[in-house]
């Protein structure tokens, strides 16, 4: 059984400095208000929602069918496909193409699924040069972590980590905190690095089997240098990626950045069709456990997930917690149940990691139910025997209290007095998590039990 | 059994039952606007700007007024002369010291603000990402309302290579604020060719 990561001290981390959970609440949640601003441009909404969870699912349910037509299609236009069942064998394909064309140095977009291989780290102990081209998973990249955000990998920290960071590892001016000029000073440095990488790789965002094409989506156009200027592009991209048809990115399109930063599409929305003139292009299709996650009637429907982000921004664990919090490739509420289907004993306390306020689903382009599946991890968990004892234990009592109404009003009885009375060394120590970080709020004068009957009786 | 197989067969074994059948997809009206105008204002938001010119001819002046300075200008545009030639361009890291790229699009779609290039109006894929500012010629005829219009008209699989672009680079990687010329281009300007389409409505 392996150790469980431990998202209550990762996030005890991040919040150790202030001013880290206070700017990331408010940016992660300006992204929240930006969707919102967006999809109120689409009157079509709701529609487009209930089309594209209907599109994924009827994939998923004909998977076989479509990724052969992806193959038999993408292959006919000149793409080299391979096929990985897992990321130790994505990562050999992956180095195998690499070694046996000599490239030394690659440079890759953003890939989830490449993050979730552990790709960078294999290829560089065989003396492969990595260097991420998205901004945000560079300043991840010279920092030695993960990114906390699928979207926004760095949004987590504060423009003087970033500036700090540059001033140590590209010898900037420790004291230019301007974003701009942040910017400007990565891009002198990267640009070098991607006129002399021999190979470029990039995720996928769709991947349309009636035309074996795929389609990736960027702002910063970073995906494109990597595709555009070295001979050699080679694509990462999970079976769940496929839809049936070209018509079909019209809804995803629409959708995909409108729900991550409010914007009507992202910068760059690039379709790969075979190699380009001169250049040679490779996709691995990866499984790794997708295929038994298909077979779970509980939790496949994670499968039509578009990785926009929408459930973490406006999820109020992710925006105080921060990304790293949870220790894993897949942070908020898509990670607690993605992560789990990975390392069931690993991530078992992820499920935990929510206050099952629902907003999550409420805001899923494709209609996940986010919140639902978390309750169904947590179930899954509790019966694999794997809540701690403390929760077990208290949860029993709880139970037991709840499903008898004596009970409960005896319990709610006592702790309304002893709530009232009780010093504040009793509520606020070691033992009681829930006192630790926050004041509970005033003690009201009576139980809501005592207000109900009262007006009740009144009226 | 090869990996392929494998995944197939465990993709088959574990399939979900579900009855959901493939939705055709409605037609969408789209903004109401006319798509010039909603074309202009969208680019506008995504940090591109629009001007109007009326012939190639005043677009290749426009450009010269644009980047007075500009040492490089390489063109895919048969008719705009440029400083270097993109038939000519051998190898893409010659266009590393490309200031302006020029280059026409297909298709505009307005709610996106984004134009639709291929392979063949760019001849080498990297001018549009290694030039450090581009301008893009475009027939105001050419705009459709919505993307669902846009993939009904352009065929996205017909060149290897097709990319929706809506507006220069940016990134919002710090602190969530917004600049424009993250790793590709630092600018985007679209020129309108508003005498083609003078053309195409007198013979529509």
């Amino acid at each position: 059984m392996t150790r469980p990561v431990d998202p209550a001290a990762g996030a005890e981390r991040f919040l150790a400095r202030e001013e880290h959970e206070a700017t990331h609440d408010r940016l992660v949640w300006g992204l929240r208000q930006k969707r919102d601003a967006g999809v109120a441009t689409i009157a079509e909404w709701e529609e487009l929602r209930e089309l594209a969870s209907r599109i994924k699912e009827h994939t998923l349910a004909h998977l076989d069918r479509y990724l052969e037509q992806f193959e038999a299609n993408a292959t006919k236009r000149g793409t080299h496909v391979h096929w990985a069942r897992d990321a130790a064998e994505h990562n050999v394909i992956v180095h195998e193409i690499l070694r046996a064309r000599g490239a030394q140095s690659l440079i890759k977009s953003k890939s989830m699924l490449q993050e979730e291989c552990g790709m960078a780290a294999y290829l560089e102990a065989r003396g492969i040069e990595v260097t991420d081209s998205d901004l945000g998973e560079r300043i991840q990249q010279l920092s030695r972590e993960p990114p906390s955000h699928i979207v926004i990998p760095a949004i987590h920290k504060l423009r003087t980590d970033v500036a700090a960071l540059f001033a140590r590892e590209l010898g900037t001016d420790p004291d230019d905190t301007e974003p701009r000029t942040l910017v400007e000073a990565m891009r002198r440095n990267a640009r070098p690095r991607f006129l002399r990488a021999d190979a470029g790789m990039t995720g996928a965002n769709f991947a349309v089997a009636e035309t074996g094409g795929f389609v990736v989506c960027t702002n910063e156009g970073n995906a494109d240098i990597g595709a555009a200027v070295p001979p050699l592009h080679v694509a990462s991209i999970g079976i769940e990626k496929l839809i049936p048809r070209a018509r079909d990115l019209g809804v995803f399109v629409r959708m995909l950045s409108r729900s991550a930063l409010g914007s009507p599409i992202t910068q760059y929305t690039s379709h790969f069709h075979g190699p380009r003139r001169g250049g040679e292009l490779h996709v691995v299709l990866v499984d790794n456990r997708r295929s038994e996650r298909l077979g779970q009637p509980e939790f496949w429907p994670v499968l039509k997930c578009i990785r926009c982000g929408a459930c973490m921004n406006t999820c109020p664990v992710f925006r105080r917690a921060g990304g790293l919090s949870y220790d894993a490739t897949y942070a908020g509420p898509i990670g607690v149940i993605l992560d789990p289907g990975f390392d069931r004993s690993k991530y078992r306390e992820l499920p935990f990691h929510s206050s099952l306020c629902g907003s999550c689903s409420d805001v899923c382009p494709v209609k996940i139910d986010i919140a639902g599946q978390i309750y169904a991890w947590r179930r899954v968990i509790a019966g694999d025997g794997l809540v701690p004892l403390a929760k077990r234990a208290g949860m029993r009592a709880l139970g037991a209290t709840l499903a008898r109404p004596a009970a409960f009003r005896a319990a709610e009885a006592a702790a309304h007095a002893a709530l009232r009375t009780a010093p504040r060394a009793l509520l606020y120590n070691g033992l009681n998590a829930w006192g630790r970080g926050r004041e509970l709020p005033a003690v009201p004068e009576q139980t809501f039990r005592e207000w109900y009957l009262e007006h009740r009786r009144m009226s | 059994m090869s990996a392929r197989d494998d995944i197939l067969a465990a993709v088959r074994r574990n399939l979900p039952r579900t009855d959901a059948l493939l939705p055709e997809i409605p037609r969408f009206a789209g903004g109401g606007e006319p798509a010039v105008e909603y074309f202009r204002t969208r680019l506008e938001l995504m940090g591109g700007r629009s001007m109007e010119v009326p012939t190639v001819a005043a677009a290749e002046a426009t450009i010269g007024e644009l980047f007075p300075d500009a040492r490089v200008v390489c063109s895919a545009v048969p008719e705009i002369a440029g400083t270097r030639r993109i038939e000519q361009v051998r190898d893409p890291h010659e266009l590393h010291d490309v200031e302006v790229g020029v280059f026409r699009a297909r298709l505009g779609v307005a709610e996106a603000g984004a134009v639709w290039v291929t392979q063949e109006d760019l001849v080498v894929n990297a001018l549009a990402f290694l030039s450090q500012h581009l301008v893009v010629l475009l027939d105001p005829a050419a705009i459709v309302n919505t993307l669902h219009d846009a993939y009904d008209r352009m065929d996205c699989s017909a060149s290897p290579y097709g990319v929706l672009m809506a507006g220069p680079s940016a990134t919002g990687d710090i602190e969530g604020v917004i600049i424009r010329g993250a790793q590709g281009a630092r600018s985007l300007t679209v020129l309108l060719l508003t005498d083609s389409t003078a053309r195409n409505t007198a013979t529509a």
